[in-house]
């Protein structure tokens, strides 16, 4: 068991897991960063 | 008659699939798939920074346009963020050990059905305008959901990352920080929508919140997967012995309770978060009143903006870093920065300089950030990764306490000085000298934590398979020493 390989998750769940958390969190910090520049101005 | 972990796994229905032994990952499972797993509940619960949103929508609840007679007040509605915050940290407290030993999906569903129904209750206290209900909806029922999901995915991450526990558990609780930045423009748009000519809109939006947050919540909870027992990743070469201040033995929760390391990592803590919650909830006032002239309110806004999201950048960064530099140290840089930040504070107000300001409250933020992300990793490093999570859960009152203390300090200390004719510009300055003599004690605290005394450590008694027993970890069954 121990070293055992990681190749048996396909890669598009990989992907769809960290897209389903990361595109939501960019959006939200998109959004602040865009609010936070504009009232520096 | 004995029943196995398997056969209580296999029985089916929800309570099988909550089961621990169900979590357990099948050969090949990518460990990668585990942090996102932890995100989906902290981005959630991390709403919880940005409840303020509805602050003032709910003060007019019954005027729609401005407050009206029997309108909440913000004193009245700051208790619900209060009381959900108090309740977090003891229910992660008390919780802790069945979130150990029940597993990581159970904690995560039963957090997700508590946060959902949080907002649910909440929605109705608004409907009827009770707000009893909302602090017992948000408050009381949400802040449970916040305990348990904030402690569920810790130790399930340390188990997958033993090579790189602070960046495994700082992804995780950067969520937490990075909650507020999804909730708080989501909240915005949905009140938005809901709004009318009669109606302000919270209340749907409460409910929408609800759903939205369990259906995200509960996809966390199907990805969550356990190692299996003797699981290490590939190239990982465990430690034989133990290094200095990381243990390769387990202590048992409550044993925890009784080690001097335990309550010097509390007070660490406790005076990390204070020295950042105070500031947190007065930085747009504080910034206005130290730079009268020089910092508008729409800037002040704009400075607490970019100090959430150094918070939350801070978790990733510090508890990454402490994996390098080691758990100890990295508190070591907290305190001995921090008290050189804070001595600097009143300097950049008296030279008038705005940069020097806010970069000194931008570093201060990610260290508050970077303590809460760094911790487990310190207790896994103090008490090793059996029980973890439920002592991580204990530890979580430094936070409650803290939430007292921080707002107390900087609050009070300046209504005192401006009542006693001390300039607003300068009304601070004794808090951050305060401040900075917390880090002094957070130093002494810190400096005197060495490795826990082996007598604490649990005994291995045997060794019996996995489906046997459900609650352990690496088939190896311990017991608590005799003289702990």
């Amino acid at each position: 068991m121990a070293h055992a390989s990681q190749s048996g998750t396909p890669a598009w769940h990989l992907v769809l897991a960290w897209g389903f958390v990361g595109i939501p969190l960019i959006w939200g910090v998109s959004q602040t960063i865009a609010n936070a520049l504009k009232l520096f101005q | 008659m004995t029943v196995t972990a398997a056969q209580a796994g296999a029985s089916g229905g929800i309570s099988g699939f909550l089961d621990r032994s169900r979590t357990i990952a099948k050969p090949g499972f990518n460990r990668w798939m585990v942090p996102p797993a932890a995100l989906c509940i902290h981005l959630c619960i991390g709403q919880a920074y940005a409840f303020s949103v509805f602050n003032l929508p709910m003060t007019k609840l019954l005027g729609i346009s401005k407050s009206a007679p029997g309108d909440w007040s913000i004193p009245e509605l700051g208790w619900i963020f209060s009381v959900a915050i108090f309740v977090l940290g003891f229910s992660a407290a008390i919780f802790g050990r069945w979130v150990e030993e029940g597993g990581p999906r159970r904690a995560m569903f039963t957090a997700a059905l508590c946060w959902a129904v949080g907002f649910f209750i909440s929605a109705i206290g608004v409907y009827v305008h009770n707000i009893w209900v909302v602090y017992f909806g948000y408050g009381l029922v949400g802040g449970c959901g916040l305990g348990l999901g904030y402690i569920s995915p810790v130790s399930t991450l340390i188990k997958w990352f033993p090579d790189r526990p602070g960046m495994a558990t700082g992804m995780a609780i950067m969520g937490f920080g990075g909650g507020a930045f999804i909730a708080s423009p989501l909240s915005v748009w949905l009140m938005n929508r809901f709004s009318s000519a009669t109606n302000v809109g919270v209340a749907e939006t409460f409910i929408v919140l609800g759903v939205l947050y369990f259906i995200f919540m509960m996809v966390g909870a199907f990805i969550v997967r356990l190692p299996a027992p003797g699981w290490k990743p590939e190239g990982y070469v465990a430690p034989v012995q133990a290094s200095k201040l990381i243990t390769t033995s387990d202590v048992y929760v409550y044993d925890a309770l009784k080690t001097p390391q335990f309550w010097c990592i509390w007070i660490v803590l406790c005076i990390n978060v204070t020295a950042g919650i105070g500031v947190i909830g007065q930085a747009s006032a504080m910034s206005q009143e130290m730079f009268p002239g020089h910092i508008t309110a729409v800037a002040a806004a704009g400075f607490v903006g970019l100090m959430s999201l150094f918070n939350m950048l801070g978790r990733f960064f510090w508890a990454s870093t402490s994996d390098y530099i080691g758990r100890k140290n990295t508190y070591f840089v907290f305190m001995v920065l921090g008290f050189a930040l804070y001595c600097t504070v009143p300097y950049t107000g008296s030279v008038g300089s705005v940069a020097g300001f806010v970069l000194c409250f931008l570093v201060i933020i990610s260290m508050y950030g970077g303590g809460f992300a760094t911790v487990p990793a310190y207790l896994r490093d103090m008490f090793g990764t059996r029980y973890v999570g439920a002592i991580h859960g204990l530890l979580i009152t430094a936070w409650s306490m803290a939430g007292i203390f921080g707002p107390v300090l900087v609050n009070y200390i300046r209504e005192y000085n401006i009542t006693h004719g001390v300039p607003k510009a300068q009304a601070y300055n004794v808090t951050m000298y305060i401040m900075a003599g917390l880090f002094v004690i957070g130093f002494i605290a810190n400096f005197l934590i060495k490795a826990v005394n082996s007598r604490f450590h649990m005994k291995p008694e045997g060794t019996l398979p996995i489906a046997a027993e459900a609650g352990r970890e690496f088939g190896e069954s311990l017991t608590r020493p005799a003289s702990a």
